[in-house]
């Protein structure tokens, strides 16, 4: 039994750690965060130099043949500096389901170049309807003698107003909650018909909803089999999930730093704040949730890339159970004894605080995953 | 045992809605129930409103053109205006400094500044909070000298909620460095547009401008702004919390958010059922609701006690932990009952006048932002450690 990374693995974070910490000071992340991209080009940039964008992928595609492990390392570090980069997007799940779904010549067209970081893919599974569950779908896909024409709404996609490949599921059969039926698209975004409505997220990155009309793609835009999307999505979903425990990993240990220094500088009464006791429990318990939360996160990385099966389902929805009733602990006991100052925006606390807010609306929330669990409840 | 308002309260009850849904304009109400920003313009016409009925001033006696409410009648005022969606008043000029004033100012005070507030000529904002005493007021050190008919006022505050619209600050300034520290603080009135005063945007996590910092720089304030004795200031300080402590508890508040969560459930599909007909979702809407239910009534017990000649005391501090407490649930289930659309953030639809298409929900728009900001509810006002430190000292005898 051995919980620490190999020399390998340590490197690739470090390496990410000290890309962070030089490049990604809070000042510039706010920066970063008001330009119409979002986040900062150079940043994805040296992200690409250093082979990072393409760690998940296979070594014909330049990649690291990096599993869980490896993705849970970088994004950990992208968490601490609350990195904008739409990695877990672009690299994790866009790349991911290509990779799966796709044929020989859909890999060539995309893969490379998302794993050299040239083209950004995004993921548009959400619709207004379907709350967490990518399985329903209502956005239909009809076939017709030049492809397919897909129409209807593909909700909060985060990374697509500056996406080059989308891919969204749309149903090519069945009722609205079948998973079977469920088919998956690459979209280019200038496709006639597509249209983006763009926004700021509450935690400081970019997304839009995308509205389908009439849009006429080619047949090669369908990756992977007619109806038959819905296990290739939980399955990378599953991956996705897991990246992002690692990023809230990251993102509730600099929460923790921050707040700790807080408990130790700040004096009121003639002391430190944290000479209190009831401050000086509830960092323990705060201390406790991120050792509950990285237990998960690792359990986690160590099944992303491992087969499908309703075990690696369970440990995944665990995990981002885990990983959003932590975060929100965290996110609002650091809000608590940081006072007023933990609620402003020129502070870097509150930063810290709404991104772990915003994870759990991402992939599914704590009360989604617990019920997802309990459906897959071992009798015994 | 009788938990019924009388003939009297109920025809009161009847009186207050009959204004409320003739007066209360709709753009502001609609404002309020949305969770969206009221103007100070939004302010002051309902103020104006309150003032010509009578019932703006509901803590002054009646010579100074207040009204004479018992503490059922103002509970009853309370619930019912925020289940119209009437904003809450503005408290820092007629619930905190005009109590005050009352009290301990003399009478030209009095004279001045009453009505100046009823009118809302005179904008009030609080200037207690500073960089290096929050929890631990008393240790405040914004310095206070007096020079001939003048003080000469340097030091800075913080937390200032709508100082930016304020023409007055009531401040505690330390007049001695030489006795306990409780003791050297007195209470002064300062007019905002006084030579080396300046206010700078304190931004929160939700990008909205509520608070500000003040800074005071060799400020001259007439001595005839000390209100009662100098180095007296913390008793009128403590006073004036015990009128902030009421109504902290914000029960009125959270019984119309519970009503708006419910409408939203309902608008909102989880399975292709409404969110409301769920079975988790609808049992942390049915927790919330009992919780409300108890805190409620425990509103209810003080309200008779005092109403009966007591005295309110640490139990207002249980209330208000446990009615932030509820408060701040209510807000976050809002924020999960819309799920992945508590990400975009479109500052554009939180305007009342928004006249595009809708991302999503209607009411969607605000309620990450406002669950983020309502988190200073368990750190305003006395944060909830302290007023659980209030309780353990005044009740338990800890």
């Amino acid at each position: 039994m051995d919980f620490r990374l190999n020399e390998e693995q340590q490197m690739l974070q470090d390496t990410v750690a000290r890309l962070v910490r030089g490049e990604y000071s809070f000042e510039k992340r706010l920066a970063f965060s008001e330009t119409d991209l979002g986040f900062s080009a150079d940043f994805w940039k040296q992200l690409s130099e250093l082979g990072l964008t393409a760690v998940p992928f296979s070594e014909e595609l330049g990649g690291f043949g990096g599993g869980g492990v490896e993705v849970q390392s970088l994004m950990a570090e992208l968490g601490r500096g609350l990195c904008l980069e739409p990695y877990l997007q672009s690299i994790v799940f866009g790349g991911g389901l290509i990779r799966q779904a796709g044929n020989d010549s859909q890999q060539q067209n995309w893969l490379a170049g998302i794993a050299s970081g040239e083209l950004k893919a995004a993921v548009g599974l959400q619709e207004p309807q379907s709350f967490y569950d990518l399985n329903n779908v209502e956005t239909r896909a009809e076939k017709n003698g030049e492809g397919y024409v897909l129409n209807g709404r593909k909700a909060v996609v985060i990374g697509g107003h500056c996406a080059d490949v989308i891919v969204v599921s749309a149903r090519t059969s069945g009722d609205t909650r079948d998973a079977d039926g469920i088919s998956l698209f690459a979209l280019s975004p200038d496709t006639a018909g597509i249209e983006r409505r763009t926004y700021p997220t509450i935690d400081g990155a970019k997304g839009c909803d995308i509205t389908l009309n009439d849009v006429q793609v080619d047949a090669d835009a369908l990756l992977g089999a007619e109806g038959e999307a819905a296990d290739v999505i939980e399955y990378q979903a599953g991956r996705a999930i897991a990246a992002l425990c690692a990023e809230a990993v990251g993102v509730m240990e600099m929460a923790n730093e921050l707040t700790l220094e807080y408990l130790k500088q700040r004096k009121q009464f003639g002391v430190p704040i944290g000479k209190f006791q009831v401050l000086q429990h509830r960092m323990v318990d705060m201390m406790s949730e991120l050792e509950q939360a990285r237990s998960m996160a690792i359990l986690a990385a160590s099944v992303a890339d491992s087969e499908q099966g309703d075990e690696r389902s369970r440990v995944l929805a665990g995990a981002k159970n885990v990983i959003g009733r932590a975060g929100q602990f965290i996110s609002e006991s650091g809000i608590q004894m940081h006072g007023g100052i933990g609620m402003t925006w020129e502070y870097n606390f509150a930063h810290y605080a709404k991104r772990l807010i915003a994870i759990n609306h991402q992939l599914g929330d704590d009360d989604f995953h617990l019920e997802r669990y309990a459906s897959l409840l071992q009798a015994s | 045992m009788n938990m019924n308002y009388t003939a009297g309260e109920l025809a009161f009850r009847d009186e207050v809605r009959a204004f409320l849904e003739e007066k209360l304009p709709a753009d502001i109400a609609a404002k309020v129930n949305g969770f969206r920003r009221l103007s100070k313009e939004d302010h002051l016409r309902w103020q104006k409103i309150l003032c010509k009925q009578g019932w703006y001033a509901t803590h002054w006696p009646e010579e100074y053109g207040g009204v004479k409410w018992t503490p059922v009648q103002k509970h009853i005022w309370d619930e019912e205006s925020c289940r119209y969606g009437a904003p809450r008043s503005i408290p820092f000029g007629v619930n905190m400094v005009a109590p005050v004033i009352i009290r301990f100012g003399n009478e030209e005070q009095k004279q001045k500044y009453l009505p100046r507030i009823l009118s809302g000529e005179d904008w009030w904002c609080q200037g207690y909070s500073e960089p290096g005493a929050g929890s631990d007021l008393a240790s405040l050190k914004t310095r206070a000298v007096r020079e001939g008919d003048h003080y000469i006022v340097n030091g800075q505050k913080t937390w200032t909620t709508l100082g930016q619209y304020a023409n007055m600050i009531f401040c505690l300034v330390r007049t001695n460095t030489e006795v306990k520290k409780q003791e050297g603080i007195s209470f002064l009135l300062i007019d905002m547009n006084t030579p080396g005063i300046t206010v700078r945007p304190i931004i929160t996590l939700d990008g909205e401008h509520e608070v500000n910092e003040v800074f005071f720089q060799d400020v001259k304030v007439p001595v005839e702004n000390l209100v009662g004795e100098e180095d007296k200031g913390w008793t009128y300080a403590k006073f004036l919390l015990t009128y902030e402590r009421t109504g902290l508890a914000g029960i009125g508040m959270s019984k119309a958010a519970l009503s708006h969560l419910k409408q939203l459930a309902s608008r909102r599909m989880k399975n292709g059922k409404p969110l409301i007909e769920d079975p988790s979702f609808s049992q942390r809407i049915a927790r919330v609701e009992i919780d409300l239910t108890a805190a409620a009534i425990s509103n209810l017990r003080i309200i008779a006690s005092v109403e009966g000649g007591g005295v309110p005391g640490a139990e207002s501090s249980m209330l208000k932990v446990k009615g932030t407490e509820i408060r701040q649930s209510i807000n976050d289930l809002a924020r999960r009952a819309i799920g992945p659309y508590a990400l975009p953030f479109l500052e554009e639809e939180m305007e009342l006048d928004y006249d595009g298409e809708f991302l999503s929900d209607k009411d969607a728009a605000p309620l990450a932002a406002h669950y983020f900001n309502n988190r200073k509810l368990s750190i305003f006002g006395g944060s909830n450690e302290i007023q659980k430190n209030i309780v353990s000292k005044t009740i338990l005898g800890l």
